[in-house]
């Protein structure tokens, strides 16, 4: 082929990366400038940066409790998928049993229904019927074991070869052994990228959290920015300074587990999930 | 497949015919099969049966009865001028955004599939959008679409008027471009997944052919990935359906005049914030509906053309 459509093609892309990259670059500069600048020149400043934001924001909103939140919502997730959605993934490919076929549909079917046809009967019981506003348990249970990991676990451990989990039970080996020290070793690397898409939701996940928490001081970061946003904005004295310093420290967690993982978040360990 | 021991064979067949040849795999996919039961099932019908109620929240320990009404919640719904202007929201949002997510997506995986230098950078610029949080990203879009912000400073006299989240034309499009601009990286995963199994031998034989780049591009890889494509198209849409965070924060709670109101928006205002669960209730079962109907046709009409 020419040369030249290979160049296009990288102008293209990194023409496009740039644009996608902008609006980050402009969240964290827009957050260390004492007076927003919205001119051109504003977007590459030369002095002038600050941290003021950033001591303003956590003034308003505890900014070192809304993440402890944040974790602990995101954890409780994360624990209950990995237990829980591993053994239900491993049945699901490996064991014959009453109801499989059943579940699987139902595990095709979950994904196909959205969350929101669930807001209003979730909140009624969750909230009003089992009293659990304000709390961490209540935050997690609408999420707790991710349908699509229990979907991704299963293709994971579907592609291992049948004579292993034969050869392991002539030995006498039990499921949980076998689980624990014949599948789970194998498929390690593609658990971490299921774990880290896993991580995403609930840390960035804002409308449940924000129903369920009246209490600031159980309110994951992304529910006090946002009500941040919405409320006590108009009073600061720099509301885009205080408000991009808070959407960095919310940004930062996700965006640097992603670059130190990002060699795991390839299209080859998520293809195996999307292939079906 | 491993015949049954010899001892106790009988008894042992007889226990394999009704639970499995593994039982125990029920115990392992029990903690899941309660949590969808309790968490999902349940509510899901619970759903459908405040939707036929005149449900309203009561005080606590209160027993108040909850009489059927038929499809009165359905017929409120319909009558009501702020949900079909929902509805017609979403729509103009569909109109810009699976196009523009579906088109965008493909180009730029067919692109990134054959780079070679710079292929982390390049990952992780498209990636990061949707690893962030959007409450995060919300902020900055704010920052840049603001009355006086740096969009509106670079455009000068040609920067729109109202401006963009406070003008009735315009604020459901930038939400639009802001969902596909969210949303591009997963979609560009999905289909940089479905490349890798587009058979070599395709772009060889119409190489031999004489087609040109474009000619490949629409005659191997567009057939190729049609399954990739019928993916990205129903998960955008039920993304659209369910969209809520950017029109309250983007656009303070669905304005200008009801503009960039979103159905699970309504839901909100209405069900949790005004007390009317019923009408929410009965608003997000059409909701879901749609989005099924919508789906199936889609999966048909790709099915169709195999």
């Amino acid at each position: 082929m020419a040369r030249w459509p290979t160049v296009v093609r990288y102008a293209v892309l990194f023409a496009g990366a740039l644009l996608f990259l902008f609006p980050f670059y402009y969240m964290l500069i827009g957050s260390l400038q004492s007076e927003p600048d919205t001119s051109v020149g504003g977007a590459f400043p030369t002095s002038g940066l600050t941290l003021g934001n950033y001591a303003d924001i956590n003034s308003r909103v505890d900014l070192l409790g809304s993440l402890v939140n944040s974790g602990i919502f995101t954890g409780g997730v994360l624990l209950c998928t990995v237990v829980f959605g591993v053994l239900a993934g491993y049945a699901l490919a490996r064991l014959q049993f009453r109801g499989r076929g059943t579940l699987f549909v139902i595990v095709l079917l979950v994904q196909v229904i959205p969350f929101q046809l669930l807001l209003v009967p979730l909140y009624v019981l969750i909230v009003r019927g089992y009293g659990l506003a304000d709390s961490y348990l209540g935050m997690i249970l609408p999420f707790a074991i991710n349908t699509t990991a229990v979907f991704v676990f299963r293709q994971f451990f579907l592609q291992l070869p049948d004579d292993l989990f034969a050869a392991a039970r002539l030995d006498g080996a039990g499921e949980l052994r076998i689980l624990r020290s014949v599948a789970l070793p194998l498929v390690r690397p593609a658990l971490l990228t299921a774990v880290l898409l896993t991580f995403i939701g609930p840390w960035n996940e804002f409308l449940w959290p924000f129903l369920i928490t009246k209490d600031a001081d159980m309110q994951p970061l992304a529910v006090s920015l946002a009500n941040y946003i919405s409320n006590v904005a108009s009073r600061a004295a720099n509301p885009f300074g205080a408000i991009l310093a808070g959407a960095c420290v919310l940004a930062a967690p996700a965006v640097a587990l992603f670059i130190a993982f990002q060699r795991h978040f390839t299209s080859t360990d998520l293809g195996s999930g999307v292939k079906g | 497949m491993t015949t049954a021991p010899i001892e106790g064979g009988v008894r042992r067949n007889r226990v394999a015919a009704f639970f499995g040849r593994h039982p125990v795999g029920m115990i392992l996919a029990a903690p899941y099969a309660v949590y969808i039961a309790v968490v999902f099932a349940y509510p899901l019908g619970f759903s459908l049966w405040i939707s036929f109620q005149d449900y309203f929240f009561a005080a606590p320990g209160a027993i108040v009865d909850h009489p059927f009404v038929g499809f009165d919640n359905y017929t409120a719904v319909l009558s009501d001028p702020a949900v079909r202007q929902a509805f017609g929201n979403i729509l103009v949002f569909l109109v810009i955004n699976v196009p523009l997510t579906t088109a965008l997506a493909l180009l730029l995986a067919v692109a990134l599939n054959r780079v070679v230098h710079a292929r982390t950078f390049l990952r992780v610029a498209f990636y990061v959008p949707y690893v962030t949080a959007s409450v995060a990203v919300v902020g900055v879009w704010l920052f840049l679409f603001n009355s006086d912000g740096l969009v509106n400073t670079v455009l000068g006299p040609l920067a729109p008027d109202p401006s963009w989240l406070v003008n009735e034309g315009l604020a459901m499009p930038v939400i639009a471009v802001f969902v596909t601009w969210k949303q591009l990286g997963f979609f560009i995963l999905l289909y940089l997944a479905a490349l890798q199994n587009v058979p070599k031998e395709l772009y060889e034989s119409a190489s031999v052919d004489g087609a040109g780049a474009w000619s490949k591009f629409w005659s191997v890889t567009v057939p190729a990935v049609r399954p990739a494509t019928a993916l990205v198209v129903i998960l955008s849409l039920i993304t659209g359906a369910n969209l809520f965070t950017e029109p309250y924060l983007l656009t303070g709670g669905g304005g200008p005049s009801g503009a960039s109101t979103s159905p699970v928006l309504l839901m909100y205002q209405r069900g949790i914030q005004q007390g009317e669960p019923d009408f929410a209730a009965a608003l997000g079962v059409l909701l879901v509906i749609g989005v099924l109907i919508v789906a199936f046709v889609n999966w048909r009409f790709i099915e169709r053309r195999d």
